[in-house]
């Protein structure tokens, strides 16, 4: 499809702009600070990293070796699943929340919080950091987005008319008109009249004429409950928990003691976790935000900042000499490059991210990396004292280190086996941090910088391993070949870099390149007609993440770039950066290797050695404090809401799920319900069961109390579960047809704008009230035309503009689309996808007429609501000089050129970048792809996400295509054709897809294929690549001829756009498996158990036999399909019936059968389940069932009305490229 | 009545120069990640309005005086910006439904911009598919333009005042 087709690359040869000069585009994370707040002291003290205990506290006697290694592991980091184990074990190791009594009010906030806290931090504060139980406590909205320091009297001006309307407010008769089970329900009004003037009866919905008064432009901001225990004093504390990390010893620098074992009183729990902490945080402080007075906070606004502030103590290590390594070999060019400048111009502006004052902050703060000698910097340190001065003779291994290979992969789990084996090892004296380290292997001591001749070699020699490249290249005529698919599932290419290199690169799972050898320049690009993309999946559920927590994240001072495993080392003291090649400093800090407890192995951070790291960032990453988890929950309850009878659902997943919502005390949740009005919920704490408001006045809209409709869920969490158990009943008679959605949005925006969050949105018709309100665009007899379809694009900009509202406000719209009708999903999912949301659609969906449907939406919902989440994200996505990102695709809001505002992020979600090559990249021979996550976990943690990828540069054609990744260029291919179909029309799109093949078909068959054969021939590693393209034509988004919903059609667009590779390529060209001859030959084994691995059979009728049994996997879906004559052992072995006839329609599941036959299938099945995030469907389809129509759609190599079959494609294909 | 003609246009021009300028240094300040690109893009859709007027201007003054060389000059840029710009009632047939005419008119649609849009410059589209480079070209060319009309307009002003 190449560069007519789909690419606009204006390779602008005119203009003196050039596109590559971001010169501050800097960090991935903007400073999230407060205006003059310098610094939110660290949040966390550098003990207590983990929110959680890990499951195993102790570490006297020999643990289990790896399963427990394992499982240590996988707590750390918020797997969700593990975060769902824990849960029940969190509550004996949580202090009770400790809320301050409102009746305290110490005259110094600050010195008297201090105190209060003080007692709550006992041992097990290190598990769960109090400090954000306490920085939220209160119900109030505790940052107002305005300012932080706002005066004095103008919150007392605030406050008074809180006051006078608390005092005018009178409690509603709680036993009301009402059945007691409902929540009252009252309409707020203009100030004169009664508040709660009606209530909501179930004997009759219809609402009283006189009882909603018009409120036209009378928004009253009532607040019904801010009652005496709103003002319970959040406790500000302050800790200086000052790590004296004295005890580190002096000297075991030859074989330092394991101490995963040591007896720590406090720490004990982290000690097993790979966690690099070393820091040397003098002072932890907590500060309490609470001091500051945010937005409207009723009682305790007006005091002041605690003004606790950080003294940061930075170290620096004790000067050493000779510490210069003779590595100059490969420095020869690189110091020619520019050091560019640092900073960017000083008048960015303050919206935006705040590179600039992170670098004035790193400068102030002592970073210690800006000298330019090899020697530490006479900085006053602490380190001695600190890290106990245990390092001088580490140092020394400069000339006589051992110069065997180095061990990449030595630090990684395995290595930490031996270290839970030992006995407990006597190391009374060493401090918190090194015990975290204490597991790690000693013995590496190896090279000094293993790194750089790995480097230099690999930038010498990328003529590589050419025998896989013959391989890739290797000619396969596909008219003749009826076999392409592999055994097993395609795997990545791998890229063609030395053994070191491959061996630390990212994962291909989450970071893919389209072609795995990047061209040197955009000629190139352009001859090889393939497209230069990337595809990410940044946030994935990972099973193992090095988690650093250090006092300096090292970066590039230029191009912000974070130090990864493909920089060079130049000496000790000096790293060059890989991405500006800009020649940095090593600070002092990063010469202490935490790993191996020794000094001056820079190389062997565990920043160097893993291509994926996390950072737990400083309040340097922070603009704000971080956002606790809100979660608000925006339900339509309309007429035809009540029909499809998502609630019930809805509410029993939610109470199911309520203890596994992410988050930490602090958590909140709020709900908020819509017909042709919006009803809020009430649900302050104290009150004996939820109010509702109703605010009908949907043209201005309003909020009716400001703090009690976002509660606290652990406060509320009898409330929250009243309403819940209420919801369903409530609503049952509503005859309100119309939805109000516009409206509803808006409010929710306003309800969650102080904090940020979540908002997930059941929508379940076309809104037709308010703003927002959408025509009806879809003609039905239009579904199935071939003349192109319309309105693929949104009908308004209100849904757009309200989501980049939102992501301002670092909230994420989800959007749950429950509809039977024509809802206009592609005007909906506007506020979704620049919110960086997700969308949920569902069509036809019926409680009881369409099972299936609500199925998915129960187990889409359970995985939905105790996933991993991240808060007030941002990322930025870093290349080597002379790559610029040209085009995004996903779900966010691109803020500047590289870099993506994400409201919230989410495991499940995945994005596409299109690359240009600006500059010619005959100067390196590595290009570095690097994307950073700067995220707010749900336990208020901000971290930083790196993943970085390494591809080598290549001259030649040939190489280009040997390194072509056929998955990832139809991925990428797909998300450029869906962005072709809604800016230009669904015709285009298709032919553009056509082109690419013939393109890159033809490129190939002219230039590189050195044998001159007729017929279609491909490059060994693309042959699927025509199979792939027929599979998109066919998909639902893209196909033509049959009849597509509308809406249907623009979801299949969204899933593409954010659905992470394996699973696109499972929707696009679903894995069939035959199953009724399924045995362990060449099965895997997983621990104990054996799961079989059959064949990929290719989507065929023909592939089908009626004596077989087949297993389809599209991704969400699995269906069993079985054929007429399989063999009765199939059936009665694994399905458990008699015969074929007994097989019932509509079987979902497999009954656990204690045959050899039915454990290999259930072990297949519940291996494929474990590879993705949401559970699939299972469908037994029998042959002659009316359901097997689903299951031949996928049948994409057969003709149908969608297209051509496979062979009639290739001819088309070789028809187009002789012309 | 020729000079004053040329008075006015060298005006106009001038204002259109300032415009472009505008133009490229905000498009820069976002290039250079300056500024985010929904504050670049609501400040640059203020203007696409009056530079179409602006430009409109001096064509229908040529017209009128029958300046044909430089009304031919004018004419194709003051089409590219009317076709940028200006509504597109044909394709918008359901807007003419009762009860969207007021959300409709409060904002004005484009012929070349997709309905859900947010204006010419649109924030989530900017950075996408090398727009920001061709909207930076575009005033790029804008500017060369108008420098040209701004020698010619002095001259041709110069000469009616002599003349007259």
């Amino acid at each position: 499809m190449s560069a007519p087709g789909f690419t606009n690359r204006n390779t602008s040869t005119s203009a003196g702009y050039n596109q590559n000069s971001t010169p501050s585009s800097a960090a991935a994370a903007p400073a999230y600070r407060n205006g003059t707040e310098q610094s939110y002291p660290a949040m966390y003290p550098p003990t207590s990293p983990y929110p959680h205990p890990p499951l195993h506290q102790t570490h006297s006697g020999p643990p289990p070796s790896k399963a427990l290694t394992n499982t240590g592991h996988t707590t750390n980091y918020f797997h969700q699943q593990n975060n769902q184990h824990l849960q029940p074990h969190l509550p004996q190791h949580h202090p009770p929340p400790t809320v301050a009594p409102p009746a305290v009010r110490p005259p110094h906030p600050s010195a008297a919080a201090a105190q209060q806290y003080t007692p709550a931090l006992p041992t097990n504060a290190l598990y769960d950091p109090p400090p954000q139980q306490a920085l939220y406590c209160t119900p109030d909205a505790y940052y107002g987005q305005q300012t932080y320091h706002a005066p004095q009297a103008q919150q007392l001006q605030h406050q008074l008319p809180h006051q006078q309307q608390q005092q005018q407010q009178h409690q509603p008769p709680v036993n009301g008109v009402g059945a007691p089970l409902y929540p009252i329900v009252s309409y707020p009004s203009a100030p004169g009249s009664s508040q709660y003037g009606t209530l909501r009866s179930s004997q009759s919905p219809c609402q009283a004429p006189g009882a909603v008064p018009t409120l036209v432009g009378a928004p009253l901001h009532q607040h019904p409950q801010t009652s005496a225990d709103t003002s319970s004093l959040p406790p500000a504390f302050s800790t200086t928990a000052v790590q004296q990390f004295c005890g580190a010893p002096t000297t075991n620098q030859t074989s330092p003691a394991y101490n995963g074992t040591a007896h720590h009183p406090a720490d004990q729990p982290t000690s097993h976790q790979r966690h690099y902490d070393q820091n040397n945080h003098a002072a932890a402080l907590y500060d309490p935000y609470q001091g500051v007075p945010y937005g409207n906070m009723t009682a305790d606004g007006d005091r002041p900042p605690s003004g606790s502030t950080t003294t940061s103590v930075h170290s620096s290590p004790r000067h050493q000499q000779g510490m210069h390594y003779g590595y100059d070999a490969n420095r020869s060019g690189s110091l020619a490059c520019e050091p560019s400048p640092a900073t960017g111009p000083s008048d960015s502006s303050s919206e935006e991210e705040e590179d600039d004052d992170e670098d004035e902050d790193e400068e102030a703060g002592g970073d210690t990396s800006s000298s330019t000698t090899g020697s530490a910097s006479p900085v006053p340190n602490n380190f001695d004292c600190l890290e106990g001065g245990s390092y001088p003779d580490s140092i020394a291994p400069s000339g006589d280190m051992p110069n065997h290979s180095p061990p990449y992969n030595n630090y990684g789990y395995p290595g930490m086996q031996p270290a839970y084996q030992q006995g407990p090892a006597s190391h009374g004296d060493s401090s918190p941090s090194h015990a975290l380290y204490g597991q790690q292997q000693p013995q590496q001591y190896a090279q000094p910088f293993p790194n750089m001749s790995t480097l230099s070699a690999a930038l010498g020699g990328l003529s590589g391993v050419p025998e896989l490249e013959l391989e890739a290249l290797m000619p396969v005529n596909l008219l003749h070949e009826r076999s392409l698919l592999p055994d097993r599932p395609l795997e990545a290419p791998e890229p063609n870099l030395s053994p070191d290199l491959r061996k630390v690169n990212c994962s291909p799972q989450t970071f893919r390149c389209t072609l795995s050898s990047i061209p040197q320049t955009q000629a190139l690009l352009n001859k090889a007609r393939l497209p230069l993309g990337l595809l990410l999946h940044p946030f994935r559920d990972l099973q193992q993440l090095p988690v650093i927590t250090s006092n300096t994240i090292v970066r590039c001072r230029s191009c912000r770039t974070y130090i990864n495993p493909f920089v060079s080392f130049l000496d000790q003291r000096r790293w060059k950066c890989n991405l500006c090649y800009r020649v940095n400093d090593v600070p002092d800090e990063f010469m202490y290797n935490p790993v191996t407890r020794s000094y001056g192995e820079p190389h062997k951070r565990p920043e160097v050695q893993n291509a994926t790291v996390e950072f737990i960032a400083s309040s340097d990453y922070m603009l704000r404090p971080p956002q606790p988890a809100v979660y608000l929950f925006v339900l339509d309850v309309s007429h035809n809401a009540v029909e499809a009878g998502y609630l019930q659902h809805f509410c029993d997943s939610l109470l199911d799920n309520l203890d596994k919502l992410p988050g930490d005390t602090r958590m909140r949740v709020g709900f908020l319900t819509f017909d042709s009005t919006v009803h809020f919920y009430n649900l302050q704490q104290g009150l004996s069961q939820p109010q509702m408001l109703v605010v009908s006045d949907i043209d201005d809209i309003f909020i009716p109390s400001h703090d009690s409709l976002m509660v606290n869920l652990k406060d509320s969490l009898e409330l929250v579960k009243d309403l819940l158990g209420a919801l369903p009943s409530m609503f049952r008679d509503s005859r309100v047809t119309h939805s109000a959605l516009g409206p509803a949005l808006q409010a929710a925006h306003q309800l969650m704008a102080p904090t940020g969050g979540r908002i997930s949105v059941f929508q379940t018709q076309l809104p037709s009230l308010g703003a927002g309100l959408l025509p009806s665009r879809e003609d039905p007899n239009q579904r199935s035309s071939s003349k192109g379809v319309q309105h693929l694009g949104p009908a308004t900009d209100f849904y757009k503009k309200l989501a980049l509202d939102c992501s301002g406000q670092q909230i994420a719209v989800d959007l749950f689309l429950l509809s039977s009708q024509y809802a206009d999903l592609a005007t909906l999912a506007c506020v979704s996808k620049y919110s960086a949301g997700s969308i949920f659609y569902y069509p036809s969906y019926h409680h009881v007429h369409n099972p299936a449907q609500r199925d998915k939406f129960r187990k889409d919902l359970d995985r939905y609501l105790s996933r991993k989440i991240g808060f007030e994200a941002v990322m930025r996505i870093r290349c080597t000089k002379g790559l610029s990102i040209h085009t995004f695709h996903g779900n966010f809001f691109v803020r500047s050129t590289d870099l993506l505002s994400l409201a919230n992020v989410n495991p499940d979600s995945a994005f596409a970048v299109q690359m240009s090559i600006d500059d010619s990249l005959v100067d390196s021979s590595l290009a570095c792809f690097q994307a950073a996550l700067l995220y707010t976990s749900s336990k208020g943690k901000r971290r930083i996400r790196v993943h970085t990828l390494c591809l080598p540069v290549v001259s030649q054609l040939s190489d280009v295509f040997a390194g072509a990744d056929v998955q990832a260029i139809t991925c990428l291919l797909a998300n450029m054709a869906i962005d072709r179909s809604v800016s230009s029309s669904l015709g285009d799109a298709r032919d553009a897809l056509l082109n690419a093949v013939v393109d890159g078909l033809g490129v190939y068959r002219n230039t590189v294929s050195t044998l001159q054969q007729h017929g279609l021939i491909a490059p060994d590693n693309l042959r699927l690549f025509p199979l792939y393209i027929l599979a998109l034509l066919k998909q639902k988004a893209l196909r033509t001829g049959t009849s597509t919903r509308l809406d249907e059609r623009v979801f299949a667009m969204c899933e593409f756009k954010t659905q992470p590779l394996q699973q696109m390529m499972r929707m696009v060209y679903p894995d069939m498996y035959r199953m009724d001859t399924i045995s362990d030959q060449g099965s895997l084994h997983l621990n104990d158990t054996v799961v079989p691995q059959p064949r990929l059979l290719h989507l065929s009728a023909e592939r089908l036999s009626r004596d077989g049994a087949f297993l389809l996997d599209c991704g969400s879906v699995l269906y069993l399909w079985v054929g007429k004559c399989v063999n009765e052992i199939f059936i009665r072995d694994v399905l458990g019936c008699p015969n074929y006839a007994s097989i019932p329609p509509n079987m979902t599941d497999i009954p656990e059968l204690e045959t050899k036959l039915s454990e290999r299938v259930r072990a297949f099945l519940d291996w494929l389940q474990d590879n993705r995030a949401f559970s699939c469907l299972f469908y037994v389809v029998r042959e002659d069932a009316s359901a097997k129509l689903d299951f031949f759609q996928n049948m994409v190599e057969d003709r149908s009305e969608m297209g051509l079959s496979y062979h009639e494609f290739l001819q088309n294909l070789l028809q187009q490229m002789s012309k | 009545m020729e000079a004053a003609v040329f008075i006015v246009s060298l005006v106009d021009c001038c204002a259109l120069i300032f415009l472009s300028v505008y133009f490229i240094i905000t498009l820069s300040d976002l290039e250079c990640d300056y500024i985010n690109a929904r504050a670049c893009c609501s400040k640059l859709n203020k203007w696409v309005i009056p530079e179409l007027i602006g430009q409109t201007l001096t064509t229908v003054m040529m017209m009128v005086s029958m300046h044909w060389f430089i009304l031919i000059l004018n004419l194709p840029v003051a089409a590219w910006d009317l076709y940028r710009t200006c509504r597109g009632w044909p394709h918008r047939a359901w807007a003419e439904k009762p009860g969207l005419q007021g959300a409709e008119l409060r904002h004005l649609r484009y012929v070349k911009v997709p309905l859900g849009n947010m204006g010419v410059f649109d924030p989530t589209e900017i950075h996408n598919r090398g727009q920001l480079k061709s909207h930076m070209k575009e005033a790029m060319i804008k500017l060369g333009f108008h420098l040209l009309c701004f020698f010619i307009y002095l001259y041709s002003m110069i000469l009616a005042l002599i003349n007259d």
